[in-house]
């Protein structure tokens, strides 16, 4: 099993975002749909240990998540969160931080393509890419350090069908090509079908 | 240095409250609404000053180093309670700025008199140790204030490079960075128009007590560089401090 969570609860603001909660996620592509407002960007941030929950236990691998050294915890899951957040500087200096915090070689280009960009994207400055753009240049990011788990927030949320659909098969190539799974949030159920093997229902 | 005394009457200080009123004036007149806040600071001056002016007067009569140190300690402990205030974005504030207002203190005022430049008497280390301490808490004060406003902008961008593995102080980097360099740069400024657009506060002072303006000059270059050690280390030390209280030993953002 890929991950466990067992009676997982977890307080904000004086009330549960997630109340006993539990669920197994097996290796491969899950997909997490619900409401909006149900946790699921809460629960990927608990799985690479953004977070801790306050209640309850989570298992990677077998093993309490607690057991794992955070920090080496996140590059091998590695977490593209729903909102772009990128450093300042080139889509390139992205790429190299990652890989770098890694330790793995990078292929600019390759890495570009397989999330959809092209290699003219490398030299371009990331406060003038627009939100897709950011989107895709995330996703390049956190393939850049070749984790061996995928946490994707709503990752295609700003793009259109061709751009989505470019995500999609880089998604579904990087899993026959590898053994990558995928723990992928979205608010679209046909998404969900697509891509995951298995869709666990969030409630609300 | 020549030592110059002029005496200055009271009846001198009573009509300078001229200009209080005219500043109280403008304020109504403009509806500033700023009459209270004159009227507040124009009586704590007057009561602050007077009592620091009657502690400097023991503490040179007595002439030991030890109500010296005993000064410089308070004047540390009040510079960090009120700065604190100033960095209220950032947790756990006041153990980072005591610090780094002792560090700096002590570290400027130890190098200044290990260099032969003063000597270690009351009369040199209280009106230095002052102004050091009272510069670095300035300094350290905006350093942490821009640090607090930096961490709430940046959260996001901060959490996605934790995502990445990166270290708590990574993560920070550019923040850290920035924060330092608000702490440092209103006096690296000022040194560089000093003399031109403004006459700095030491130099005044000596010319109108009948020093010789090279004197002047000498003790306020002298002053102006001792203060950028201060507040350097002491935004310095602040800022490294205290970044690190926005995270978890796990190298999570904290909730605030
Ligand atoms: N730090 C916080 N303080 C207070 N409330 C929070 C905090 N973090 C999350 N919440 C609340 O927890 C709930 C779940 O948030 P979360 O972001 O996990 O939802 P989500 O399922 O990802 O929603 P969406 O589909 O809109 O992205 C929300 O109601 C949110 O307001
Ligand atoms: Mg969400």
């Amino acid at each position: 099993m890929l991950f466990e969570l067992r009676e997982v609860g977890l307080d904000r603001g004086g009330r549960a975002v997630l109340d006993s909660f539990s669920v197994a996620i097996p290796e491969g592509a899950t997909a997490i749909v619900g409401p909006s407002g149900a946790g699921k960007s809460t629960l990927l941030r608990l799985l690479n240990r953004l977070a801790d929950p306050d209640r309850g236990e989570i298992f990677y691998r077998g093993r309490p998540l607690g057991d794992y050294e955070p920090l080496a915890l996140r590059r091998e899951v590695s977490l593209v969160p729903q909102l772009p957040a990128l450093l300042e500087g080139t889509v390139e200096s992205n790429l190299r931080y990652a890989a770098e915090l890694a330790g793995e070689e990078l292929d600019v280009e390759e890495t570009l393509a397989r999330a959809g960009l092209d290699p003219s994207f490398a030299g371009r400055d990331v406060a003038k890419l627009s939100v897709g753009e950011q989107q895709r240049a995330m996703l390049a990011r956190a393939l850049a350090q070749r984790p061996a788990v995928l946490l994707l927030d709503e990752p295609t949320s700003a793009l259109d069908h061709a751009a989505r659909d470019a995500v999609e098969a880089t998604l579904a190539r990087l899993r026959r090509e590898s053994d990558l799974s995928l723990v992928l949030v979205s608010h679209d159920p046909e998404q969900a079908r697509r891509l995951g093997d298995r869709v666990v229902e969030m409630p609300a | 240095m020549s030592t110059t005394s002029i005496h200055v009457e009271l009846w001198q200080v009573a009509a300078s409250l001229v200009l209080v009123a005219l500043a109280a004036a403008i304020s109504r007149w403009q509806r500033a609404d700023l009459e209270r806040d004159i009227v507040v600071a124009t009586g704590r001056s007057i009561v602050q000053l007077t009592l620091v002016g009657y502690a400097i007067k023991l503490i040179f009569e007595a002439d030991t180093i030890w109500l010296v140190l005993a000064l410089l300690a308070v004047m540390v402990f009040f510079g960090a309670v009120t700065a604190r205030h100033r960095a209220d974005k950032v947790p756990s504030s006041f153990g980072p700025l005591l610090i780094a207002l002792a560090l700096a203190g002590a570290s400027t005022l130890g190098l200044v008199v290990a260099l032969g430049i003063f000597d270690p008497t009351p009369r040199y280390l209280v009106p230095v140790g002052g102004m050091v301490i009272g510069n670095a808490m300035t300094a350290s004060a905006v350093a942490l204030n821009r640090l607090g406003d930096e961490m709430a902008d940046a959260r996001a961008r901060i959490e996605a490079t934790l995502a990445l593995g990166a270290t708590a102080r990574e993560a920070a980097a550019p923040t850290v960075w920035r924060a330092l360099r608000s702490g440092m740069i209103a006096l690296v400024d000022s040194t560089k128009t000093t003399g031109l657009i403004f006459f700095p506060g030491t130099m005044v002072g000596m010319l109108l007590a009948g020093a010789s303006p090279t004197d002047a000059v000498r003790l306020q270059l002298i002053l102006l560089y001792t203060l950028l050690g201060s507040v350097s280390i002491s935004a310095l030390v602040a800022t490294l401090l205290a970044y690190r209280n926005f995270f978890t030993p796990a190298a999570q953002l904290r909730e605030l």
